[in-house]
């Protein structure tokens, strides 16, 4: 029986960890997650957990405990935005190296500066190469649904990754919505327990953890962290299959949206893909074939499956919530072009990077974007200028 | 109840407008709707303009964005009528609901460019007589309730004095107080002829 409720994106992560019930939690506040640590601490207080709550004094000490936790052999989480993540940024790669398969909630926010508090994913991709799944979350019961499967993708053997969970900040961690939970015992079956392979408190295997590695084997080292990412798409497939069976709610790479015969379609992230989905709504009583592609897996990238699943569609537009300032469009643009140019397939794309800082995003904004693709289709596929800016003045 | 209503909340920081949109996506919550209730954060400080948002409706909501033309406005604080756009985008269909006690010329006047319904209460004298202090945001959500009729008077009184048991479970001396100022609010709301 699931339990009907209605909860913010924060809380919905911090009963979800309530539920799982790690045993080391580690974190420094920051808006706009501060919330998730804070509702935590007092499931601890509460005693309604038996997890070590850790209060660090800065994020780069909460992903050392973490590492330091989970290398010992218990389940660590965490929680963090922006220049908190910027913080950890050198010991998240020491996470996915020693292959720690830590969980993290990553409630975006621009990365400063200037500094602002509010939602972009610069934050996310950032360190969207240190070898962390990271999995988008569009709604509050997605940031739940997510955080149930997290350990499982983890700490399969045959992906031993950190993960991290995303989601809007503000838009859904401060927004209250419906949300389906699952009852305890339901979830800590499903997350089962955590019996760590090698693990440094374990006395019948004395091992290192972390040594020097150079010209030697380093190169092997990440060769096989680069297998493990590979790896953890079958696994993140086979989670997603299990929850659905537990909840009725199917998860894959990313969501297709009225994409079957879709000529315009819209490929983003996040809370934006719910405005997106309405879009199209609106656009298809219309009679515009719009869809939309949410990516929900953005490492691994599902490249080719994207690329098929926009094989049959006339011009792409991919939205990205953060600037990669490189002059060629953002990381969500490029992934998908490579994807689709990798795939053999040639259809007319471009790039938007748009809601930067917390600039709202609205219906009208998309239906911009479907008009704009339009204009493309009805112009021969002429894309005139792929590396727009979506909702900014002064263009 | 139309399929979808949007609800948008002009405050000031330290008035509790948060909390009310909070506790109005709490109640229709309680009736079986999908709801939104989400606040839009800027430089937060005591007396600083502040909105809040809610989306009501008898299916699921995908939008994430805030709300431009909203079905009603509810304003809680009377000085904002001066200083903040009010009543952009609110529907002629719909109606703003301020808390005042500015004399109906007076208030039309401040809102002659809004041709849709306006209603006013005073939710000072409500709360100062029912609570013993300023807190206006219970009233105004008894308001918008009212005006909206996202559910009947007896759903409603049902529901929040269940919601203010949990809310207020470490201060029940508060509960009667909060409840008598909802009484008030669904009999003292009028519309401005």
């Amino acid at each position: 029986m699931s339990i009907r409720e209605r909860l913010s994106g924060n809380e919905a992560a911090a009963i979800a960890m309530k539920q799982i019930n790690p045993d080391v939690v580690a974190a420094f506040p920051i808006t706009p997650s501060t919330e998730i640590p804070q509702y935590f601490s007092s499931f601890v207080n509460n005693g309604v957990v038996d997890t070590e709550f850790v209060a660090v004094e800065s994020e780069h000490s909460a992903m050392s405990a973490c590492i330091g936790a989970e290398a010992a052999g218990s389940r660590a989480m965490t929680a963090t935005s922006a220049n908190g993540l910027s913080y950890m940024w050198e010991v998240l790669y020491i996470a996915s190296s020693l292959r720690l398969p830590i969980v993290m909630n990553l409630v975006n926010r621009a990365v400063s500066g200037p500094i602002n508090i509010h939602n972009d994913h610069s934050d996310a991709m950032g360190v969207r190469d240190s070898g962390w799944i990271q999995i988008f979350s569009e709604t509050n019961q997605e940031v739940y649904d997510n955080l149930i499967m997290a350990h499982q993708i983890a700490e399969n053997k045959k992906v031993l990754l950190p993960l991290m969970v995303c989601q809007d900040g503000f838009i859904t961690s401060h927004s209250i919505e419906n949300i389906e939970l699952l009852e305890d015992d339901v979830v800590k079956k499903f997350v089962g327990t955590y019996k760590p392979e090698h693990y440094l408190l374990n006395d019948k295997e004395p091992i290192s953890i972390g040594p020097l590695d150079l010209q030697g084997y380093l190169f092997e080292h990440k060769m096989q962290q680069s297998e493990a990412m590979f790896n953890s798409k079958q696994v993140i497939l086979e989670v997603a299959d299990k929850f659905e069976k537990i909840t009725g709610r199917k998860y894959g790479f990313f969501e297709e949206y009225r994409l079957n015969d879709a000529e315009l379609v819209v490929v983003c992230m996040n809370s934006t893909a719910g405005t997106a989905k309405a879009t199209a709504d609106k656009l298809r009583e219309q009679g515009i074939k719009a869809g939309v592609l949410k990516v929900r897996v953005f490492r691994p990238f599902p490249a080719e499956e994207i690329a098929k699943a926009l094989s049959n569609s006339k011009a792409i537009a991919i939205l990205d919530k953060a600037d990669s300032l490189n002059a060629a469009g953002g990381a969500l643009f490029e992934d998908t072009v490579s994807s689709l140019y990798t795939s053999n397939i040639h259809i007319p794309a471009i790039s938007y990077v748009y809601g930067i800082g917390g600039r709202d995003v609205k219906i009208d904004d998309i239906e911009k974007v479907y008009k704009d693709l339009n204009e493309i289709v009805n112009n021969n596929g002429n894309i005139n200028y792929p590396y727009r800016h979506l909702g900014v003045r002064g263009i | 109840m139309k399929d979808l209503i949007e609800i948008r909340w002009h405050g000031r920081g330290g008035q509790g407008t948060k909390t009310a949109s909070l506790l109005l996506a709490d109640a229709a919550f309680n009736t079986g709707k999908y709801i939104q209730g989400f606040p839009e954060y800027g430089p937060e400080r005591m007396g600083a303009p502040i909105t809040a948002y809610n989306r009501i409706s008898n299916n699921p909501i995908r939008v994430h964005s805030n709300i431009y033309e909203p079905d009603f406005v509810v304003v809680v604080d009377d000085t904002l009528l001066d200083c903040v756009p009010i009543t952009a985008g609110l529907k002629t269909d719909g109606a703003i609901i301020v808390n005042t006690t500015l004399e109906d010329e007076i208030l039309k006047e401040k809102l002659k460019d809004y041709f849709g319904s306006i209603y006013k209460i005073d939710a000072r004298k409500i709360s100062e007589e029912a609570l013993g202090k300023y807190f206006p945001n219970t009233p105004m959500l008894a308001a918008i309730v009212k005006v909206s009729q996202i559910m009947s008077d007896e759903t409603f009184l049902n529901d929040m004095i269940d919601s203010f048991r949990h809310k207020f479970a470490k201060k029940p001396e508060v509960i009667d107080g909060n409840m008598k100022a909802i009484k008030m609010s669904l009999s003292e709301i009028h519309k401005v002829q």
